[in-house]
């Protein structure tokens, strides 16, 4: 009952970090006493039980929750401005595809596989062209049968054009744009005094769903294709208010 | 709370902070709330103090430079249930860590198994013994934590890990399998 060995270095043996003479000297000590090899038998029997126990206790979805909220919080009350964190992941993401592709060159606003006919910096470069004053509208109105209208025989073709007041988008006005040189359709509507720019134009190509959002120079778009027309739009609003935007005009 | 989790408490945080800790504390929070619920015993306590040691070492994150983060967040967790339990069960806390080590016959495996396969059992046992030896089995056993991350987990030095370790999986033995009336008398 009183071999020193039990007491201590036989732990170190059992959580293998006894270094290697230690360790070696340990074994050798095992092989001659009874008391350190029942000892050894316990431990490693207590071991397995507490590992199998199933005692490990995760967090909750809910606290995961809470935290994230905490974290919003402390973010933003401390930062002053507040940028999700998921726009500084799409910053990545595009660094990534960027860098994969090309340095240098300005992707397609969406892949290969259905970009739009505009680049990114071209989309970005009208959307701020369109914030210089007097350039946001060429029709001011808040009411649609207005500005539809308007776009008659000044286009080929007649963009969808809806107020969406009710729902905390109200429509400011149309212009007319150029996009990837192309003549656009660009719809004009705020939400909390910022600008969303819908820009508009005819494809021969199938519908695709709203994209994921698109992000450079701290403005994000979202892209998509209904019925024969080619949907973007951008701001500098958060990207949920965007993709409710977007979510009204889909549908 | 320790001056070394502290760093520089009062930092403003912005976005590239919230990436960083995202990527590197985040992933630990299981292992925080684990550590919390067994050194509160109660889950719903676990939940707001695990809260609070999240956004505290948020708050002291610009304090963390590299290494092990999953200790770094461990020892504020750590921090934040003692204080706690100081506040909210004092009593806890007033067993004596640097107890005598009796001699004492180890319980058979076989015995150890027979009582150790009930989880009940395990978890009440666990739950008696006095929070400083709860956690360094915790962190050992269950978190898999090394000497090195036990002792800055703990702030105890690494040199007296393996003896507390040896004492913790002592009273462990004695709580799951009590020694028999004879053993008990002979160890008065």
């Amino acid at each position: 009952m009183s071999c020193d060995y039990t007491r201590t270095a036989l732990h170190g043996y059992l959580d293998g970090e006894l270094d290697a003479t230690r360790s070696a000297e340990f074994e050798r000590h095992l092989e001659g006493c009874r008391e350190c090899t029942a000892s050894l038998g316990a431990e490693e029997s207590l071991r397995a039980s507490l590992q199998r126990g199933g005692l490990y206790e995760k967090a909750p979805v809910a606290l995961r929750k809470k935290i994230r909220a905490d974290l919003d919080a402390a973010t933003s009350s401390s930062a002053g401005t507040r940028i999700p964190a998921w726009r500084w992941l799409a910053v990545a993401a595009a660094f990534l595809i960027a860098a994969s592709v090309s340095w240098f060159a300005w992707p397609r606003v969406q892949n290969s596989v259905d970009s739009s006919p505009f680049t990114a910096a071209e989309l970005i470069d009208a959307h701020v062209r369109s914030l210089q004053p007097g350039h946001l509208t060429d029709v001011a109105s808040t009411d649609q049968h207005t500005v539809k209208p308007w776009f008659d025989g000044k286009l080929a073709f007649v963009p969808p054009v809806k107020d969406f007041a009710d729902e905390g988008f109200p429509l400011v006005g149309g212009r007319l744009d150029v996009l990837g040189g192309q003549t656009v359709a660009a719809l004009v509507y705020s939400r909390h005094k910022h600008v969303i720019n819908v820009f508009v134009l005819p494809t021969k190509q199938p519908d695709t769903p709203i994209h994921t959002p698109g992000l450079r120079q701290g403005y994000q778009w979202r892209h998509w294709r209904r019925q024969g027309m080619e949907y973007c739009a951008i701001s500098d609003v958060s990207d949920s208010d965007l993709y409710e935007l977007a979510q009204l005009i889909y549908q | 709370m320790s001056g070394s989790d502290q760093g520089k408490g009062s930092d403003v945080l912005d976005v590239q902070d919230r990436v960083r800790f995202e990527q590197l504390v985040l992933p630990h929070l299981d292992a925080a709330f684990n550590l919390a619920r067994w050194l509160l015993k109660s889950r719903a306590d676990s939940e707001d103090v695990a809260q609070e040691a999240m956004l505290r070492a948020y708050r002291f994150f610009r304090g963390f430079h590299g290494g092990d983060a999953r200790a770094w967040l461990l020892q504020i967790v750590r921090n934040t249930c003692y204080t706690w339990l100081e506040k909210n069960r004092p009593v806890e806390l007033m067993t004596e860590f640097d107890e005598e080590l009796h001699p004492q016959p180890s319980a058979s495996p076989e015995a150890l198994a027979i009582a150790g396969d009930n989880r009940e059992r395990l978890t009440r046992a666990l739950e008696t013994l006095p929070p400083r030896f709860r956690e360094v089995l915790v962190l050992r056993e269950l978190e898999g934590c090394s000497y090195k991350e036990i002792a800055s987990i703990t702030a105890i030095p690494i040199g007296t890990v393996m003896s507390a370790l040896a004492r913790a999986r002592q009273r462990l033995q004695r709580a799951l399998v009590p020694p028999s009336p004879q053993e008990a008398s002979r160890e008065l």
